[in-house]
């Protein structure tokens, strides 16, 4: 147990012209509550792929749980959870045979499935089908299908974007006692406040790179500012993305 | 195998779910059946239909059994010999109400007027007119007939209709659920990420692909059962012949040659609109080059051409061999050889073009 749940080093990836990732190196240790900030097009989500080992880096490593996770592997897919920017979700299933899917792809029986939509509070919804959803069901549903064969380690990709506060507060509970039980949790997001109740460490990423890495307090008071916002605006500036 | 199992059950729900897919998969090809056969179901000539003015002998004394049988191919309704009356029927002729109008002119004269209008109708009431003269004729010489000609039709049972129609819209049906059935599943899952998620899930390739093949050739002989058993009502009367059952196999063969299709668009097209776009261009004019609607013997030489390079024509003439003709495993294999290998190369140019996601 002496791995890191996560070792990247030097990660780049570039698409035509641009260059999504522009050396990428960073450390998360297990059972930590990792976030990636940064504005739209920094890069999180690609750095975030490569890490996941959805995408090939064109140079770097990452390593999960010590194993590398480029080429595809197997047996280290059953260990990470993986939430995507859009929820995936099969076509016309309902939410409940969605987690069973996603149970049986992992080789996990049923009633864990059905246990999962409970923590998730989705059991009324369970015969609801995927685009009749709200947002929030959705993002919870996504994640449940993240966790349903008890990961490791789990990636969310702005887990939040597009739910209300209400929602928010119940998945910010909900990732919370996830990492309680021992999980290492990694998201990207763009709000701030998530960043600073949830996470022990992040990452402010611009243009391909890690701006600073560190508790969201100790960068506060590192930049002697009041809060994490601006930590982020004067790390990123304050011109429009995108 | 559990994986294969619960992504088959995904799919195949996905798909009976879909209406609009079920029914242009299943419903729509049937439709065409259940009309065509209906239209086609008496396709032999109509009767010919003439009126007959005043008394002409050689009609009046046909004897009650001849007239019976006559009665399938010729019907005759009779008016005064009035010269309105007279006046009436060359009027229908000349409207096409009739076929033909007959009346005694003289002793041993009987006139027939009829239209050009319709060379067969008209070629055809002639000829049953001078068949009943010349068999009055000969009765009247008194001898037995020196010469009688046996006619039979041969080939009587691929003739029908039925038994060409079934083979071709049923091949036209298998296309269909193929080329859409792949082309839209891709696109789907590549636009929802789904094909992301089960990259990141452990689930082989194999389990996948064989899951979304096991799921077309579900679909694919469940046309084959509804359509069979639809042509074999006795009303469609379809008469399968000794070696049906290597239909199966042909269906199969051409389920993974047109899913092949379905895999290239999918993989070009980065909507479900794009891809339906492209495979309504595709499927649409290869039904109708193919043969699979109405025979190509009359069309001209280029269509029958570029007819030789289309997948569907050979399936459904093959589908055809084994249904209806009775032929064997030698009109079934160099067939099924030869989607098998199309089906290998459309898939290898798809996978060139093979895109995970729309990034």
């Amino acid at each position: 147990m002496t791995d890191k749940a996560i070792t990247a080093e030097g990660l780049r990836k570039r698409y035509g012209e641009t260059q999504a990732v522009d050396g990428v190196s960073l450390e998360v240790e297990r059972g930590e509550f990792f976030g990636i900030l940064g504005p739209n097009g920094a890069g999180k989500t690609t750095t975030l792929e490569i890490i996941e080992g959805l995408r090939e880096p064109d140079t770097g490593t990452a390593r999960l749980l010590g194993e590398a996770s480029w080429p595809r592997n197997p047996a280290l897919l059953h260990r990470i959870g993986v939430q995507l920017q859009a929820s995936a979700f099969f076509e016309r299933l309902s939410a409940r045979e969605q987690i069973h899917t996603f149970a049986s792809l992992y080789g996990v029986p049923g009633a864990r499935a059905d246990q999962m939509l409970e923590t998730v509070g989705l059991t009324d919804k369970r015969g609801t089908r995927e685009n009749k959803l709200s947002g929030g069901q959705a993002q919870r549903l996504s994640i449940a299908c993240a966790l349903v064969h008890d990961p490791e380690l789990v990636f969310l990709d702005e887990p939040t974007t597009g739910l209300d506060p209400q929602a928010r507060r119940n998945l910010w509970d909900l990732l919370r006692t996830i990492n309680s039980e021992g999980r290492t949790v990694v998201l990207t997001t763009h709000y701030m406040d998530e960043a600073e109740t949830l996470c022990d460490r992040v990452a402010v990423m611009d243009h391909g790179r890690i701006l600073r890495v560190g508790a969201p307090a100790q960068l506060v008071e590192e930049l002697g500012v009041r809060s994490l916002e601006d930590v982020f605006l004067q790390l990123t500036g304050r011109e429009y993305r995108e | 195998m559990k994986s294969f199992v619960s992504l088959s059950r995904a799919m195949a729900l996905g798909l009976l779910r879909d209406r609009a897919a079920v029914f242009f998969m299943l419903v729509f090809p049937l439709m065409f059946l259940a009309l065509f056969g209906a239209l086609f179901a008496n396709d032999s000539t109509a009767q010919a239909k003439i009126v007959q003015v005043g008394d002409v002998r050689i009609l009046d004394d046909i004897p009650d059994a001849e007239r019976a049988q006559l009665r399938d191919v010729l019907s005759i309704e009779k008016t005064d010999g009035s010269a309105a009356a007279k006046a009436a029927a060359l009027k229908k002729v000349r409207e096409g109400d009739t076929d033909a109008a007959v009346f005694q002119d003289g002793e041993g004269e009987i006139a027939l007027r009829y239209s050009a209008a319709d060379s067969v109708r008209s070629g055809n009431v002639r000829g049953l007119v001078d068949s009943v003269v010349q068999q009055a004729n000969q009765k009247a010489t008194g001898e037995p007939p020196a010469y009688r000609l046996t006619a039979e039709r041969v080939e009587d049972r691929s003739v029908k209709p039925i038994q060409f129609l079934t083979p071709g819209l049923l091949s036209w049906a298998v296309a269909m659920g193929g080329v859409f059935g792949s082309a839209f599943n891709l696109v789907s899952w590549r636009k929802k990420r789904i094909l992301r998620r089960l990259w990141l899930a452990p689930v082989g390739p194999g389990s996948v692909i064989g899951a979304r093949v096991g799921v077309n050739l579900a679909l694919a002989f469940a046309q084959t059962a509804i359509f069979i058993g639809l042509a074999t009502l006795p009303y469609y009367g379809l008469q399968l012949s000794g070696n049906w059952w290597l239909c199966l196999p042909l269906v199969a063969c051409g389920t993974l040659a047109f899913m092949s299709i379905g895999l290239l668009i999918g993989s070009w097209a980065k909507t479900e609109e794009a891809a339906n776009g492209l495979a309504q261009i595709i499927v649409l004019p290869m039904a109708f080059l193919s043969g699979s609607f109405f025979p190509l013997e009359i069309a001209p030489p280029w269509v029958r051409t570029v007819s030789d390079y289309l997948p569907l024509t050979h399936l459904a003439e093959a589908m055809q061999a084994v249904l209806s003709r009775g032929e064997s495993w030698g009109a079934a294999l160099p067939v099924m050889g030869g989607l098998l290998g199309f089906a290998a190369v459309v898939t290898l140019i798809a996978s060139r073009l093979f895109r995970w996601d729309d990034a």
